[in-house]
């Protein structure tokens, strides 16, 4: 392996109409470098992004022909033109959709390439980090309530002013996924009333983190298990037409983002919904390019409908902020290069044991491997629900019954009745004292500042010290053997007394108040 | 006022003085008052019982007492000037051992004083006979455990012996069988008292005392520790039963119910029964859950974290034991100093078993000079993380470990934890990503809001603080900023 030269990493400039990120920018191109790749940037890759061939020159990477490179970086799937110009044996890396492009994958699987599509990435834990999906749908979230608050003729946030009352928007949205609940935030945060569905009643928490409202359809559901949302129940899709269609009259901008993964997006809002909106009202239907959450959206553009609702179509909402979109996607592109190349060595080894590099590869050396096993997420809740009943002991043992507790001290106190009961006078005086000493002392020490524990121990070691009055009362009676043992009792407790004072004072001067 | 009515009430006296101290020690305003009550009863108590004392003994015994006090004092207040403050668990647990063998001492000589001499004694009337002796096997025995306890708390502390617990077969069998045999050797001794006896019992309390520690693991130390230090006012107290002197009752009760206070706190902040700390075995059992899903963490270098705080309106720092081990504790207050003059809130959150000793990361603090009213303990900043950008957990693992909240089936489920991952930011400062002193996994560090910044802490830390000086706002800002978090300026 060492002997074999680093492999070449090439950007390539996008060729999809309207498409303004780029698979690599400046600053993850350093970081393919130090995987131990060598990069090379097509003239102009980056300049739809803001990023010029220069910048990506100072950043170590080489301008000339990305195609002949070893691993390609894309961002859309490439075109019947671009597919050629791949070398053999070359990596192809890219937002490839293969459930919805079968012929696509077809085609690529007729060169002896491999095709690793980053939108199959598996939504577990550990593969957060390169969930392209993830991070472009909270940039196209954010976009979302941006492009509606531009067409929306009114403030987002309610005021008083001293020109009248101005009433807040109220923003529904439906889907609390990635997309939906960076919605939720930007409009939030723009001052707006914010409400949310969602199929996934677990979703609930955080719409309400983010400053949203729940909208719960109240039908019985399953819990999801793969992280996505399923289709949904014919009850609950009734009442959930009712909320929408209440909805509809009430708020000012709705934005949809609900889709199921492989089939056509569903069917959220009627063209009757439409048209009860209130005239000036928005929707953006993130899902256009599948179909559209809502009835006469136009997938990539914006449409006003006849009572004067802006119905917006866009498809390329992520694109819209080309620079941090690029960075995000280039982000999850290293992350998914840095799990492929184990020894930081710019070699590229993909292991099919591992599951998320089994499910992102669509195509391997020629031979189609899609679609690949299904995985369970583990952010599933369903699997924590077995756990509680193994706490229900432990918590018994902590906490004895109040029977059991009365019983015992009740014990305790008849033991104590007896021992003193039956004891000389002598004994009893010292009982006495010791009782009350106890519990003087559980007092006293229970106000005891936290912070001052360790003081208090070296305190209390120090007049424990006070053992040595026994030995300074034995001490020249009873022979030499005791006067030695005396002498040595002294000697030791002396040294706690001394130590432990002295240590204390030293710790007590170092606390000092701001 | 004769002698014997003036070593009474000197006795009274010191014992309320004493009383007095431990109340002064509960805040800071008074802490040093306290220990003043406390020099004061011990002095009293001292000079009482020397007069007395010296009164019917030889000039050399007298001199033997002057010697003994000599050496002891030196050596005492030579160890309290050296000390490291990362090494009070260890001083704390030899002083306790101290304590523990000079009862057991006390004890040997109260048996030459009166039941080595049979029935010809005449220091204890007949009808207190039994009872003196089974006071001195009681004071022996508790005497001998805390000896041995002490010392093997000391060399676990000291990295001398490994501090993983020692798990003989049937070991809770042994300690119950040692105390049933101290039972039936105390009643033994009551009827027939004999040498044999004595030196069975201190045999059997050493061993006893050795096994009970020695099988607790490092992280159980600060259970260890206070229960040592109750230990060690009890063994005061049998010692005062014994001798008949109600100072020596007070004093160790007072201790002793102390001790046994802060190990009941501690075992609280565990969520533990005293029972199953001393019963040992926390690294023990294997964990039932949460393995199964590790996650991947993401890695942050000093630069990022730097300008990360920079950037910060509230950071909080929770301390464990790692900073005392990388005696991070001096760089870890340059940092909350530099921060504080940019204007940044610093605050520190503290579990209570942070550290190997109760209140160990506090007196650790004090030492580096941080302010202690910034220092917070878990119940007044646990609602606080919220609203903070950035925790930086220092050397800590399972005191902040969000499985204790969240998964049932954790072994430490239900302690309670600084609930550090509500920040927007979390850093953890690691060696590696080996799990804490429980053996437990902690999901804390695959959270989104995570990153683990590996390496020696104290190094990190002052990576930090350069990184950080490196875009320093200029003196002008920095004395002003410095007035405005009313910070002294440090000479």
């Amino acid at each position: 392996m060492l002997d074999s030269p680093p492999q070449q990493v090439g950007v390539v400039t996008e060729s999809t109409a309207g498409e303004t990120r780029v698979a690599a920018t400046p600053d993850s191109v350093r970081r393919l470098l130090s995987l131990g790749y060598e990069v090379v940037v097509e003239p102009g890759a980056g300049a739809a992004s803001g990023f010029s061939d220069d910048a990506y020159n100072e950043a170590g990477a080489r301008v000339g022909d990305a195609w002949q490179a070893d691993v390609v970086l894309k961002v859309n799937a490439p075109s019947h033109e671009e597919i050629p110009k791949l070398r053999d044996g070359a990596v192809l890396i890219g937002l490839i959709a293969p459930a919805h492009n079968p012929g696509l994958v077809d085609e690529l699987a007729e060169r002896s390439i491999t095709v690793l599509s980053m939108d199959a990435v598996p939504r577990i834990s550990r593969a957060q980090s390169m969930d392209v999906l993830s991070s472009m749908a909270n940039i196209a979230g954010y976009r979302a309530v941006i492009e509606a608050a531009h067409v929306f003729g009114r403030f987002f946030t309610g005021q008083v002013t001293a020109a009248g009352k101005v009433p807040p928007a109220k923003v529904l949205v439906a889907g609390a996924g990635v997309a939906g609940l960076a919605a939720i935030g930007a409009a939030g945060s723009l001052g707006a009333v914010v409400r949310a569905t969602d199929p996934r009643a677990e979703v609930a928490e955080q719409v309400r983190s983010m400053g949203g409202e729940f909208l719960a359809v109240e039908v019985e559901q399953e819990v999801s298990s793969d992280g996505y949302a399923k289709a949904t129940s014919e009850a609950y899709d009734r009442r959930a037409a009712e909320i929408y269609s209440e909805q509809a009259k009430d708020v000012d901008i709705i934005i949809t983002t609900a889709l199921i993964p492989g089939r056509p997006a569903p069917r959220l809002i009627t063209a009757a919904d439409v048209a009860s909106m209130k005239p000036g009202s928005v929707i953006v239907d993130m899902a256009a390019a599948q179909g559209g959450n809502v009835e006469g959206t136009v997938s990539g553009k914006a449409i006003v409908t006849d009572n004067d609702v802006t119905i917006i179509g866009y498809t390329d909402l992520a694109g819209r902020l080309p620079a941090q979109a690029s960075q995000l996607y280039g982000t999850n592109l290293v992350n998914l290069l840095r799990l492929l190349t184990p020894g930081k060595d710019g070699r590229l080894t993909l292991d099919f044991d591992d599951v998320v590099q089994r499910s992102v590869t669509v195509v391997r050396d020629g031979e189609k491997t899609w679609p690949p096993p299904p995985v369970e997420v583990s952010a599933a809740p369903a699997r924590r629900i077995p756990a509680p009943p193994a706490a229900t002991p432990q918590i018994k043992e902590a906490r004895l019954s109040p029977v059991v507790r009365y019983g015992l001290i009740g014990l305790g106190m008849l033991a104590m009745f007896l021992l003193i009961a039956f004891s000389p006078a002598q004994l009893v005086g010292n009982f006495t004292v010791f009782a009350l000493a106890v519990v003087i002392g559980y007092y006293v020490i229970g106000k005891v500042h936290h912070a001052l524990h360790t003081p208090l121990m070296s305190v209390t070691n120090a007049i424990s010290g006070i053992v040595v009055v026994g030995a300074l009362l034995q001490i020249g009676h009873a022979g030499p053997a005791v006067s030695v043992l005396s002498f040595v009792a002294i000697m030791l407790t002396t040294v706690n007394i001394f130590g432990g004072f002295a240590v204390t004072r030293r710790m007590l001067g170092m606390f000092s108040k701001g | 006022m004769n002698s014997t009515t003036a070593a009474h009430a000197a006795d009274i006296v010191a014992a309320l003085l004493f009383i007095f101290s431990l109340a002064g020690l509960s805040q800071h305003r008074t802490s040093r008052a306290g220990v003043a009550y406390g020099m004061a009863g011990m002095a009293l108590a001292l000079v009482a019982t020397v007069v007395a004392a010296s009164q019917d003994v030889s000039a050399t015994a007298v001199l033997l007492i002057v010697v003994a006090t000599v050496i002891g004092g030196a050596v005492g207040l030579w160890r309290a000037r050296k000390v490291e403050m990362t090494q009070m668990p260890e001083l704390i647990a030899v002083l306790h051992s101290l304590v523990g063998l000079a009862a057991v001492l006390v004890g040997w000589n109260s048996y030459y004083e009166v039941e080595a001499h049979g029935a010809a004694q005449t220091a204890v009337t007949q009808d207190l006979l039994g009872i003196h002796h089974a006071e001195v096997f009681i004071g022996i025995f508790i005497g001998a455990v805390t000896f041995t306890g002490s010392i093997v708390a000391f060399l676990k502390l000291s990295g001398r012996i490994k501090s993983r617990p020692l798990t003989l077969p049937a070991k809770n069998a042994l300690n119950l069988g040692a105390l049933t045999a101290f039972v039936g050797l105390t009643i033994w001794f009551t009827v027939a008292p004999s040498l044999g006896l004595m030196i069975a019992v201190t045999a059997l309390a050493l061993t006893l005392g050795w096994h009970l520690v020695v099988s607790i693991g490092g992280g159980d130390m600060p259970v260890v520790v206070s229960m040592l230090n109750s230990y060690s006012g009890w063994a005061a107290a049998a010692a005062g039963f014994l001798l008949n002197n109600n100072l020596l009752i007070v004093t160790g009760a007072l201790v002793g119910s102390s001790g046994a206070y802060l190990s009941y706190i501690m075992c609280k902040a565990m969520n533990r029964s005293f029972i199953s700390v001393i019963a040992g075995g926390f690294g023990v059992e294997a964990p039932s859950g949460g393995e199964t899903e590790q996650g991947e963490h993401r890695e942050t270098t000093a630069e990022e974290t730097a300008e990360l705080l920079e950037n910060a309106t509230s950071v909080i720092i929770t301390p464990g034991y790692g900073m005392a081990v990388a005696q991070a504790q001096h760089p870890v207050a340059e940092l909350t100093q530099a921060l504080r003059r940019r204007g940044v809130q610093v605050r520190f959150g503290v579990h209570p078993v942070a550290g190997r000793l109760p209140g160990h990361m506090n007196v650790l603090l004090a030492e580096a000079r941080v302010p202690y009213d910034v220092v917070l303990e878990m119940d007044e900043i646990n609602d606080d993380f919220g609203g903070t950008t950035v925790v930086l957990v220092i050397g800590a693992n399972d005191t902040v470990n969000p499985a204790a909240e969240e998964d049932p089936s954790s072994p430490i489920a239900g302690m309670p934890v600084l609930r550090v991952w509500e920040a927007e930011n979390v850093i953890v400062f690691k060696r590696s990503m080996s799990s804490g002193y429980a053996g437990v996994q902690n999901p804390l560090f695959f959270r989104e809001n995570s990153r683990m910044l590996f390496g020696d802490a104290k190094e990190s830390v002052e990576r930090i603080l350069r990184s950080l000086s490196a875009t320093d706002p200029g003196s002008a800002a920095s004395s002003e900023g410095r007035e405005a978090a009313g910070q002294p300026t440090p000479v």
